[in-house]
Formats: C-alpha cells, sequence, structure tokens
C-alpha cells in the first residue's frame, strides 16, 4: 500500500468518524438528552457555548463591582454582611462558570485576557453605576430577577456542564432577589427621603434591566441556532415578558411605580404590554459607552495585574515544594 | 424551580449555630465592664472585617476574593455577636455601636486599622492577628462569661481557618519569587510596630481576668511567639528587626487610618439617623 | 509590575464533595490553585459555602482517565441482555421467605 493511500484511508474514516458524531450528536439533540464534554459535537456548537459560558461567567466577575461598591458602606451591619455573602458568590458563579467553559477546551487564562483586552463582552447592565444604597437593592430585584429568569431553564441546556452549574447558581441566587426586594422594601416603607432613593433606583435600573435579554427576536439573529441546540429555551422577547409580567405585582406590593406610562394589563394577551425600550442606548452601552464600561475594566484589569506577582510566587512554591520531594524520595532511594 | 435532586454535591443547609440574634433573643444584660471589654473584642473584629471586605473583586485570583469574603464575613460576625452582647448593657443596638460612636469611643488596637497595601502586607496581619486570636479565644472559650465563652467557641473554629490561611500565604510569599519575598519581608515589616500593643494589659481587663472573664492578654505572648517563629522562618523570612509603636493601649491612641475608616463606614448610617435598612 | 507569565497560570483540579457521612464523593466542578494544598481550601471556599460537604477531594484535572464515548457500545452495551446478573431473573423462588 502506498503512503498517499494511507492518507487518504485516514481522510476517509476522518470523515466517516465526522458523519458519525453528527448523527449522535443529532439523536442526542432530537431526545433532550444532554451533551458531555467529551462527545463529539459541532464545531459551531462549541464555539457558541465557549462565547455565551464566558461571556456569563464575565459577567458574574465583572458585576461584582457595582455592589462591591457599597460594602464599606453598607448603612447596617446585617446589610454589611448580607451583601459580603453576595458578592462572595457572584465571585463564586463566575468560577462555576469558567470552569464548565473549560471543559470544552478553553482555558480560564484565555477567557480571562480576551476579557481583559476588550475582545470579550459581559452583561452591560454593569456599566451603570451603583450610586445609591437603593442601588444596590435594585440590582437585587430586577438585575438578578432578570438573570435568574434567564437561568432557570439554562439548568435544561443541552450542554451538561453549563445545566449543572446553573442548577448550583441558581439554588444560591435565590437569596439574592429577595435581599434586593427587602431592601427596597424597608427603604419604601421607611422615611420619605428613603422611598425617593428607592423610586429613584428603580426608574434607573428597570429599562436597562429589561434589556439584560437582549435585542427583541426579529433582531437575534443567534437565537434560532441556540434554540435548536437546545441551549435557549424560550426567546428573548418570552423572556423579557414573563419578568414583566413578574415584576409589576412585586412593584405594587412595594408601593413603588415602574417608569413606564405604556405598562398595563393586556385582557386578551393574559400579560402586560409594555413600552418600547432604548435600543439606541443598550447598542451604545455594548459598544463600550456605558458610564462606567472603562472603570469597569480599569478595575478588573488592576485586580489581575497587582495579583500577577502572587500567583507567580504560589506557582514557583510549588514548584520549589515538588522539587524537594522529588530530591527526597531521590535521596531516599541511594539510601536504600 | 425543580433541580436535579440526586445532586448531592450541591444539597444546602443553614446549619445551627449560634447568630447573632439568639444573642438579643436570649435577653441577657452584660455588666458594663464585661460590654467594654466585648467592645475591645468586637471592635477588632468590626475594623478587620471592614478592611477585607475592600478586597473583595480586587483579589490576586478569583478563587481568593472568595477566600478574603469568607474570612471577612468571619470578623464581621463575631463583631455582631461582640457588640450586640456590648449593647445590652447600655440599651443600644449593633448599629448604635458601630455607626453612632465617634472616633475616640472605638476600642480597636492599631493594627487592624492599617491599610491594606498589598496582599503581603494583609496576608502579614492577618497571620499576626489570626495567631493572636487564636489563642485568645482557645482561652476565651473558659470564660466564666457564658455568652462570652459560646462566642469564643464559633469563634475559635473559624480563626484555626484564617490562621492557616494565613500561614499558607505566609510560606508561599516567603518562599515564592524573589519579589515576593521582598515583599512578604516589607509586609511584615510594616505590620509589627503594632504587634506589642495586641498583648497589653490594662486595669479593666486584669479585673475581669482576675474574675475568670476575661483572658489577660500578656499571658498570651509566650504562644504567639512559639507559634508564629516557625512558620517566619519556614517562609525564609525574618521577625522585623523594628521597635514596638508607643502608645496603643485602646486608650485612645488611636491610628491615623480609624477616621478614614469611619468615615467611610457610617456616612450612610449618619445621614439618616434613626432609620430602618 | 510584573510581566504575565503564562507559567504562573495554576493547574486545574476537580473538585469531589461528600455532603454527608455514609455516602460517596460526588463531582462538583473545578478550579484552579497552585497545588494541592491551596486546591483543597480553595474547594472548602468555593464548594461548602452552604453546609454542602463534611469532606473533600481534589485531584489534577490532568490525573483524570476517562472512557471514550465515541466507544460506547463496546464499553457500555455488553452488560445488556445479561439479566442473569440480577436478582429479577429467578423466578422460581417467588413466594418463599427470605430468598
Amino acid at each position: 500500500m502506498s503512503t498517499t493511500s494511507i492518507h487518504s484511508d485516514v481522510a476517509v474514516a476522518d470523515i466517516e468518524e465526522e458523519r458519525a458524531g453528527q448523527e449522535r450528536f443529532d439523536q442526542i439533540i432530537a431526545e433532550d438528552s444532554r451533551i458531555e464534554p467529551r462527545d463529539w459535537m459541532p464545531e459551531g456548537y462549541r464555539k457558541t457555548l465557549v462565547r455565551q459560558i464566558s461571556q456569563h461567567a464575565h459577567s458574574e466577575i465583572i458585576g461584582m463591582q457595582p455592589e462591591a461598591n457599597w460594602i464599606t458602606r453598607a448603612p447596617s451591619l446585617k446589610r454589611k454582611m448580607i451583601l459580603m455573602a453576595k458578592v462572595q458568590d457572584e465571585a463564586g458563579h463566575g468560577l462555576y462558570l469558567y470552569s464548565a467553559a473549560e471543559t470544552l477546551g478553553t482555558s480560564r487564562e484565555e477567557m480571562v485576557q480576551q476579557l481583559l483586552s476588550g475582545k470579550a463582552k459581559y452583561s452591560s447592565i454593569f456599566n451603570y453605576p451603583a450610586r445609591s444604597w437603593a442601588d444596590v437593592g435594585a440590582i437585587g430585584w430586577l438585575v438578578d430577577g432578570a438573570a435568574i429568569q434567564n437561568q432557570v431553564p439554562l439548568c435544561r441546556a443541552s450542554y451538561a456542564p453549563y445545566g449543572r452549574a446553573m442548577v448550583r447558581i441558581c439554588k444560591e441566587e435565590s437569596f439574592h432577589q429577595r435581599q434586593g426586594w427587602e431592601i427596597l422594601y424597608e427603604l419604601s416603607n421607611g422615611t420619605p427621603e428613603q422611598k425617593q432613593m428607592a423610586q429613584d433606583a428603580v426608574n434607573r435600573f428597570y429599562g436597562p434591566a429589561l434589556q439584560m435579554f437582549g435585542p427583541p427576536d426579529d433582531n437575534s439573529p443567534n437565537s434560532q441556532q441556540s434554540m435548536a441546540w437546545n441551549i435557549k429555551r424560550f426567546s428573548n422577547d418570552e423572556l423579557r415578558q414573563r419578568f414583566v409580567d413578574m415584576i409589576v405585582p412585586q412593584a405594587q406590593a412595594l408601593g413603588l411605580t415602574l417608569p413606564d406610562p405604556d405598562l398595563k394589563w393586556n385582557e386578551e394577551r393574559g400579560h402586560y404590554d409594555f413600552g418600547e425600550l432604548d435600543w439606541d442606548e443598550f447598542m451604545s452601552v455594548i459598544k463600550g459607552r456605558g458610564p462606567c464600561s472603562v472603570q469597569r475594566m480599569q478595575h478588573r484589569r488592576a485586580a489581575h495585574d497587582n495579583g500577577a506577582w502572587v500567583r507567580e510566587a504560589a506557582a514557583a512554591y510549588a514548584e520549589k515544594q515538588a522539587r524537594r520531594q522529588q530530591d527526597a524520595a531521590d535521596a531516599h532511594l541511594i539510601g536504600a | 424551580m425543580s433541580f436535579a435532586a440526586g445532586d448531592s454535591a450541591t444539597k444546602q443547609s443553614a446549619g445551627n449555630a449560634i447568630t447573632p440574634e439568639d444573642i438579643i433573643a436570649a435577653g441577657k444584660k452584660a455588666p458594663e465592664d464585661v460590654a467594654t471589654y466585648a467592645l475591645y473584642l468586637g471592635d477588632d473584629a468590626l475594623m478587620l472585617a471592614q478592611r477585607l471586605g475592600h478586597w473583595i473583586s480586587r483579589a490576586p485570583e478569583m478563587e481568593e476574593d472568595v477566600a478574603l469574603a469568607n474570612i471577612a464575613q468571619d470578623q464581621l460576625g463575631h463583631a455582631r455577636f461582640l457588640l450586640s452582647y456590648a449593647g445590652s448593657a447600655w440599651d443600644k443596638t449593633e448599629d448604635d455601636l458601630a455607626y453612632f460612636r465617634d472616633e475616640d469611643e472605638f476600642y480597636s488596637t492599631r493594627i487592624v486599622e492599617q491599610e491594606n497595601g498589598d496582599f503581603a502586607q494583609t496576608i502579614a496581619r492577618q497571620l499576626i492577628f489570626a495567631i493572636y486570636q487564636y489563642e485568645l479565644f482557645t482561652r476565651l472559650m473558659d470564660s466564666a462569661d457564658e455568652t462570652l465563652a459560646s462566642v469564643a467557641a464559633k469563634a475559635v473554629k473559624e480563626v484555626t481557618y484564617h490562621l492557616d490561611h494565613a500561614a499558607q500565604w505566609t510560606l508561599r510569599l516567603g518562599d515564592g519569587t524573589e519579589e515576593s519575598h521582598r515583599r512578604m519581608q516589607a509586609g511584615l515589616y510594616y505590620m509589627w510596630p503594632y504587634v506589642d500593643e495586641l498583648f497589653n494589659d490594662d486595669d479593666l481587663l486584669r479585673d475581669l481576668a482576675d474574675r475568670g472573664i476575661a483572658v489577660l492578654p500578656s499571658t498570651l505572648r509566650e504562644s504567639f511567639d512559639r507559634r508564629i517563629e516557625p512558620i517566619i522562618e519556614q517562609a525564609t523570612l525574618t521577625q522585623p528587626d523594628v521597635p514596638g509603636a508607643w502608645g496603643g493601649d485602646r486608650s485612645g491612641n488611636f491610628s491615623e487610618q480609624r477616621g478614614h475608616i469611619l468615615t467611610e463606614m457610617q456616612v450612610l448610617a449618619r445621614q439618616f439617623p434613626g432609620v430602618t435598612w | 509590575m510584573s510581566q504575565e507569565n503564562l507559567n504562573a497560570a495554576w493547574p486545574l483540579w476537580e473538585v469531589f464533595v461528600r455532603s454527608s457521612r455514609g455516602l460517596s464523593h460526588v463531582h462538583a466542578g473545578s478550579l484552579h490553585a497552585p497545588d494541592a494544598t491551596m486546591a483543597l481550601r480553595n474547594a472548602r471556599d468555593l464548594y461548602t459555602r452552604r453546609n454542602e460537604g463534611t469532606s473533600v477531594w481534589v485531584v489534577p484535572s490532568e490525573s483524570i482517565a476517562s472512557s471514550d464515548p465515541d466507544s460506547k457500545g463496546g464499553f457500555f452495551e455488553s452488560p445488556q441482555g445479561k439479566s442473569f446478573r440480577h436478582a429479577t431473573y429467578y423466578t422460581k423462588s417467588e413466594g418463599v421467605k427470605h430468598l
């Protein structure tokens, strides 16, 4: 047999394997079962997942900042404790998600570099400032509320490690939304100044929170494919509608209003109608014109850069220790 | 919502440890001298929690954000126990004491008020303070004051972990790279002047110690030295040759940094006195 | 500021948590740590913040060998049809106690 024919045999085998892989993949998706890291998967599926999961992870990590900004100033020790636990959870959730993305063959280091270089995106909501204490409440209630709306269906995402990370995250996040609502509740039932603080925060976070579900369906080109792959289970607009239906009664219970004159119950649809969102603002914030876009990235870069010598030290120590152990083992062998 | 029920790695529980609310609910009123002692210890924990809380989102690696946040929450927990208990003497809440005392009314030591500096400086403070707290709480578990004894029993477990965390990092930074060694040595140097003060006695402490309520700080020094010396040595570092800073006997010789810490911590609460959050 | 050294990227560890005595350790996720000592501590901080565990294992990810998903048939399908490995295969003893 000549070498060329060996090569073409290999190529044929590759194509054959790819075809079989695709078939198995399609079947697993059709059965609504789960894809595990070592299964064959289409390159597009892998890329989509790495992009989505790492963006999700980056959002958790950048999302620590607006709230961390209030840890040292939280107005009671109980609130300070809760806030530290919440921001800590966000770090944890970022780590669960990086860990899920790493199973797809992209290292965390690489993903972090993509974030720091500005190549990777994160949720644009975190480019808004948390100016008042009520913002911490609004972030918990609206931003985490929207996030949970997105995340619960992701527990059933076809990529199993992503789904497993989401299960853990959803379990832990159930307190995040509640504590935010409770902050606003105390403010709303406090002095007129406190109530005003709460209303002002809700006014500012309402629109950006609704935009967290992404652009309208007719303008969301990747959604279709994600739904076909059972990564995404509901469309952006469906999730947004559910969220609005959920928060209207919650706002009423708070005694606060939502800043949308078009918001009203539609008997026929069985849903709340709501006004058009400012998509120009959304697009420009995504493109880096958020009030805190540069600040957030600088903060993250500074943490990463200032930590470099620590990470190097720990790696150097680990290497020295391994060498010492090896030397000790060698000495033992020679001695014997 | 339904989650994978069989996944035992995510089964959560709140646990059944003592909480600050339990202390209030117990309705025990601290005698004033015991309350002041509780403030000594509680103010230290509060200042340290405030300092460590600042690290969250700034740590050298994301895993370390989680670790430092854990330690900060433990310290804040100690502060809440101790301030709640202290407040019972004067019908004040933990928040009255944390947010509405002025600079000269706190009793914290200067070491917990020092700047975080770089990670090495923070670790140096953690190492010193965790060893001190470990020795302290181990002995305070036998306090004649039941509340202090139960707080110490919970705290000692947490502080054991803080000590381990600080010791592990001291080893890695001291015996890591040239740069980390230099920084860790500098961190120790910066914090070392404030070590002596942790072990200063005063009349209140002597009186309470005589009655089996407080631990006399001077009696902790020997075990502190015995514990810290081998860690510093194993980390290829040396104990800094720098004299102890004058003053600092919890009587008003506080640090420059205290005012800044309180300005930040209290700003919002003081803007709205008497409200609920 | 020191130059970012790719060698300083900490290796990946897989984390297994035992939720209570008597149960097996279950895979919880992964994390990065410079060595086993720190990996255990990070695992404690990251995966047991809500009393999820009484014991933790960490294993370098690269040390895990796994079966090939493509050879699923040969690997996992042979026990199918071997019902004689199950108690329910043996029916004659029906009605006889303690069998």
